[in-house]
């Protein structure tokens, strides 16, 4: 890879489950292009697709921003969505507000976050209630 | 001979409890009863060390192993989108529940080969698990 970091942009579409995960799949196939290991394109694309669900989940969609650098990828998913009012709550495995519609399709098992945690490096959650939730996702590469 | 045997029959035990048993997925059709319903070009060589049974895909996304084959009562394309993101190569829909076109279309644009069973999800893990797939994820 060249000393120039990759930059990727998406638009997240709201309360489109059925497409959620297009971003995460795109990001997935470019990183195993460029030769990235398995095992670390596993998990940038894992948690990625986390914080897709989220944001379809709880925001009615957003936006995700990808920089792939030499020895790093930071994934950021934006959303406007409600926000997060108790952070450390909402990371406690099994917690989860997702409604029953969600939990039917297979989500709102109350992990998105602690798994997102657990495939990142580095996770920053800046959220404000009635604002909206930004994720920053920083997964290293060496 | 008879020592022969017994090594064999030994090391068998070892590897199905130190979970390193591999089986063909020719040999999970054969025991799930399964149909198949979408294939790969490489069916025949696939094979499974593990094997995970859930409905919800969060916990999925929790389990970390390689050549994996997740067994669920959920038909959903997110099904498909969960297994790709885990590099999870078969999943198998249990209690007789068949997959929509728009499955099976993102199934075989992901490479992904989809099975049914008409076995319920415990029935179908049970199955797998006396036969010798006793390999689990590894949770934190």
């Amino acid at each position: 890879m060249s000393n120039n970091s990759i930059k990727l942009d998406f638009v997240i579409p709201g309360n489109d489950l059925l497409s959620a995960g297009e971003a995460s799949s795109t990001v997935k196939k470019m990183l195993n292009q460029l030769g990235i290991l398995p095992g670390i394109v596993k998990r940038v694309a894992i948690a990625m697709y986390e914080a897709e669900l989220n944001a379809v989940i709880h925001a009615g969609g957003g936006e995700a921003h990808v920089q792939i650098d030499k020895d790093k990828v930071v994934v950021v998913v934006d959303d406007k969505g409600p926000g997060i009012p108790d952070i450390e709550l909402a990371m406690q495995a099994g917690y989860s507000t997702a409604p029953d519609d969600i939990r039917e399709m297979g989500f709102g098992a109350g992990m998105g976050l602690p798994n997102m945690k657990r495939y990142a490096d580095e996770l920053i959650i800046d959220s404000e209630v009635g604002k909206g939730t930004k994720v920053t996702i920083t997964v290293n590469i060496s | 001979m008879l020592r022969i045997l017994i090594i064999q029959t030994y090391i068998k035990i070892l590897k199905v409890k130190a979970g390193l048993t591999f089986v063909k997925i020719r040999e999970v059709v054969k025991i799930l009863d399964a149909c198949v319903v979408t294939s790969t070009e490489n069916f025949d060589d696939i094979e499974i060390n593990s094997a995970c049974g859930a409905d919800l895909m969060s916990d999925v996304m929790a389990y970390v192993k390689e050549n994996v084959l997740l067994l669920t009562g959920l038909v959903s394309p997110q099904v498909i989108r969960t297994a790709e993101m885990m590099d999870i190569k078969v999943v198998v829909f249990v209690r007789g529940k068949k997959p929509g076109q728009n499955i099976i279309d993102l199934a075989a644009e992901k490479g992904i080969c989809v099975l049914t069973t008409h076995h319920p999800l415990y029935i179908a893990c049970g199955k797998l698990y006396s036969a010798g797939l006793t390999g689990r994820g590894v949770w934190d």
